[in-house]
């Protein structure tokens, strides 16, 4: 359904579309690494260590 | 969706679902579908990120740390290891390595030099436990925060505890899982161990006292006399907290030690440094 819509909605002939998709793909997973994931992780209790409620 | 090749099926529930109101129900199945295989894939990505990722940043932060205080006093390999048994072979040659001379040596935390609390995120020290490794060395920051010091730098200092050397608590944390795990093998730790500090212009060579597991609220371990908040410390002593068990927030790991002795730096190295656990 949105996988489809974005395919749809992309311009240009298949292989650009393709590169498009790639590269959307990065942008994705580079911004979960660098930002979302970090301070996902942060909130969570599961990685602290120190004592006295930091 | 194997259904029995009936003719005609879509006759046989004709009144129930019209076309419409199915490809309605389809559309809806779909993309709720498609939004949990999103959420699987982004969840497997968050694992992988903090069990491996996380790893390879924080130890490529970690070593720059390391690389940018000029005066960390560079790990060497011992001469005493050629007489080990693992060797294979011919035995390694023997590393020539000096050592501190005794008459440098202070067995009291009286006249040791105390440098001030730097900065938050400022590198100050660094940590050589030998029961990890005679090649284990690894930066020491100011603050506990996770985002700007543990999960970056590794072992973070407890602001407003004591520094290295002074009488008092010299508490550090650090992650005991991902982020480059300072502190993965705490539970190794036996009494009498060498927990040494280096910095700029001493080297401070700690002997683990004990080790116990405590409920995150134990505040007492950074205590200025460990276990014991409120009493007037009279001692240089050093803890290490970490996360217990691993991958938990259930316990915490905490390690005690006292001051043997600190010497001045660029007369050798400490022999806890170069003799085998």
């Amino acid at each position: 359904m949105i996988y489809p819509w974005i395919w749809r909605h992309l311009p240009g002939p298949r292989w650009a579309r393709a590169i498009t998709v790639a590269l959307l793909l990065a942008i994705v997973v580079l911004s979960l690494f660098e930002w979302v994931f970090p301070w996902v992780s942060a909130q969570l209790p599961y990685q602290d260590q120190t004592v006295g409620g930091q | 969706m194997a259904v029995e090749p009936v003719p005609n099926i879509n006759v046989a529930k004709p009144a129930r679902s019209t076309p419409q109101s199915r490809r309605v129900l389809d559309a809806i199945l779909g993309l709720v579908g498609e939004i949990l295989i999103t959420a699987g894939l982004v969840l497997g990505l968050y694992v992988a990120w903090q069990l491996f990722y996380t790893d390879v940043l924080s130890g490529r932060t970690q070593s720059d740390a390391l690389d940018k205080i000029t005066w960390a006093e560079p790990v060497r390999v011992p001469a005493i290891t050629a007489g080990g048994t693992t060797g294979v072979g011919a035995p390694e040659p023997s590393v020539e390595v000096a050592l501190i001379p005794e008459d440098l040596k202070v067995y009291s935390p009286a006249g040791a030099p105390v440098i001030a609390e730097p900065a938050e995120a400022t590198t100050f020290a660094t940590l050589h436990v030998p029961r990890w490794g005679t090649d284990y060395v690894k930066p020491v920051s100011e603050g506990t925060d996770r985002d700007r010091v543990l999960d970056k730098l590794g072992i973070g200092h407890y602001t407003g505890t004591a520094m290295p050397g002074a009488v008092g608590n010299f508490a550090i944390a650090g992650h005991r899982t991902t982020y480059g795990k300072p502190f993965s093998d705490i539970n190794t730790l036996q009494k009498g161990d060498s927990l040494v500090v280096q910095t700029e212009s001493a080297w401070y060579v700690y002997t683990v006292t004990g080790s116990t597991i405590e409920t995150p609220e134990y505040i007492a371990a950074i205590a200025p006399v460990p276990g014991k908040p409120g009493e007037v410390p009279t001692a240089a002593s050093i803890t290490l907290t970490t996360c217990h068990p691993k991958f938990s927030a259930e316990k915490r790991f905490i390690v005690w030690g006292e001051l043997k002795y600190w010497a001045p730096t660029g007369s050798g190295y400490p022999s806890e440094l170069v003799e085998q656990p």
